[in-house]
């Protein structure tokens, strides 16, 4: 499911084994219970995160074909993303995402809640699947969107066009800061990148709240119960 | 006045004739009849292809036909009532089932470069043709509609000012290095119409569902959207 392991100053969270890295409940579970168990450490707020997957996908969004099956289970793993993406958006730490293979649909906003988002250029891409498949996106995963990606045209390719991304695309979309030649490479630039932070010396209690703060528009779309049309509604900040 | 063409996949509306396209009751009327006679004929894979003749794309609202009514009064009226009547076609667009996509034969400006910018796509020519609000030269206040648009679709503080306080006249080249337009690789009409079409017809492959395509459309302009009264039609859902 996921492994957390601690390397110095670096907690190392990885998605395990070679599947799709679904975001089904239980792999959701074992998620937040990592980040639980990372803020609970007494060093966490002079450490860095680094979220990563084993084989193809880093993860290919929720699973479906569970939701198909049970309604009550769609639900479940919208709220429990929610919560998975508010915890890492207050986590007195820097987060780094070193994105090894696909991230779709939900598995991109995994990796676009991570502050940094390093990605393998040689293969794999960045795809907000939904409007390929014809579901329309829930509006909190478009706050993620907007508070992530500046450029209206970027945003619009992203979630409207469906690209797939690549690092190198990613890069002129101010979506990916770095790009690697291979799964290895990405992660390695992610340990050097942490480790750079963590001599640096950071604050991370400061610096959690510092990212509420720059974040609190997708804090508040995850936290209202709101479907697309009534955010759009009560919608009173600037776009 | 305007055409609406079929060309397959594609619908293609055209404010024809050699005049400045300016917005007035009579054009507002049928371009929202022509969108509104799109959206009852789409299906999956349509797209909106627009475009004018001559040398401007729309010069903005008519101003003579304000000015005509005779009276201060009289003209500040009916200012209002374009701005007011032209709401519904910025609002159609946004409610289109389909991808949409603006071909620039030339000069946009005021509410002319807000109808182009209201496409999900703009594409202009680099040899002719500026992107211009006029209003701060005219002495002429925002609409706040107008001001939402800008603020939504223009990416950066710079690009902002360069149009609205700077009252820049803006050709191709620098409209993409704002990042205002998608292209301006076009140095003639026919290059600008066969671009278009050319990424109309692969949006067209996609075989989108246009009511999934307006909402996600919609829930990526929150703020211009509340202001144009509209909704997301289909609740969000994993």
């Amino acid at each position: 499911m996921c492994t957390l392991e601690k390397r110095g100053q670096l907690f190392l969270l990885t998605l395990t084994g070679d599947g799709e890295h679904r975001l089904n409940p239980t792999l959701l579970d074992s998620i937040r219970s990592a980040i639980s168990r990372i803020r609970s450490d007494p060093s966490s707020p002079q450490s860095v995160l680094i979220t990563t997957s084993h084989g193809k996908f880093f993860s290919n969004g929720y699973d479906l074909a569970l939701a198909e099956s049970d309604p009550s289970l769609r639900v479940a793993m919208d709220s429990k993303l929610r919560s998975l993406v508010a915890d890492l958006i207050s986590l007195p730490m820097p987060t780094i995402a070193a994105v090894t293979g696909h991230a779709s649909a939900a598995g991109f906003v995994l990796a676009m809640s991570h502050d940094y988002v390093l990605m393998r250029r040689d293969r794999g891409f960045l795809y907000m699947s939904e409007m390929d498949i014809g579901l329309v996106i829930p509006a909190w995963f478009v706050a993620v969107v907007r508070a992530k990606i500046g450029s209206p045209a970027a945003r619009r390719d992203v979630v409207l066009t469906a690209e797939k991304v690549t690092a190198e695309r990613g890069l002129e979309m101010g979506i990916v800061d770095s790009s690697y030649g291979s799964a290895a490479e990405t992660v390695e630039g992610a340990v050097k990148l942490g480790e750079e932070i963590v001599r640096r010396g950071v604050d991370g209690h400061v610096y959690g709240r510092m990212r509420e703060t720059l974040l609190k528009q997708v804090l508040h779309a995850i936290g209202s119960n709101e479907s697309g049309s009534d955010r759009i509604q009560n919608s009173g900040s600037k776009p | 006045m305007c055409t609406l063409e079929k060309r397959g996949d594609l619908f293609l509306l055209t404010l024809t004739g050699d005049d400045e396209h300016r917005f007035h009751p009579d054009t507002i009327a049928s371009v929202l009849s022509l969108l509104e006679q799109a959206k009852s004929q789409s299906t999956r894979g349509s797209v909106l292809i627009t475009t004018a003749q001559g040398k401007f794309f729309s010069n903005g609202f008519d101003l003579a036909w304000a000015q005509a009514a005779g009276s201060q009064t009289g003209a500040v009226n009916r200012m209002h009532q374009m701005v007011e009547s032209f709401k519904p076609v910025i609002a159609a667009l946004f409610e289109l089932p389909m991808p949409t996509i603006a071909a620039l034969n030339g000069h946009a400006a005021a509410s002319g470069l807000m109808f182009a910018l209201s496409h999900d796509y703009v594409f202009m020519r680099n040899d002719r043709g500026v992107l211009y609000m006029s209003e701060v030269d005219l002495g002429l206040p925002l609409p706040d509609y107008f001001a939402a648009m800008f603020a939504a679709k223009i990416g950066t503080s710079i690009a902002r000012r360069e149009l609205l306080l700077s009252g820049k006249k803006i050709k191709g080249e620098e409209a993409v290095a704002l990042g205002i337009v998608d292209s301006a690789a076009h140095d003639s009409v026919e290059g600008v119409v066969e671009a278009t079409v050319s990424l109309g017809e692969s949006l067209a492959a996609k075989k989108w569902n246009g009511e999934v395509y307006a909402s996600i459309r919609k829930s990526l302009y929150p703020g211009l959207c509340a202001m144009l009264s509209l909704t997301a039609k289909i609740a969000a859902s994993p």
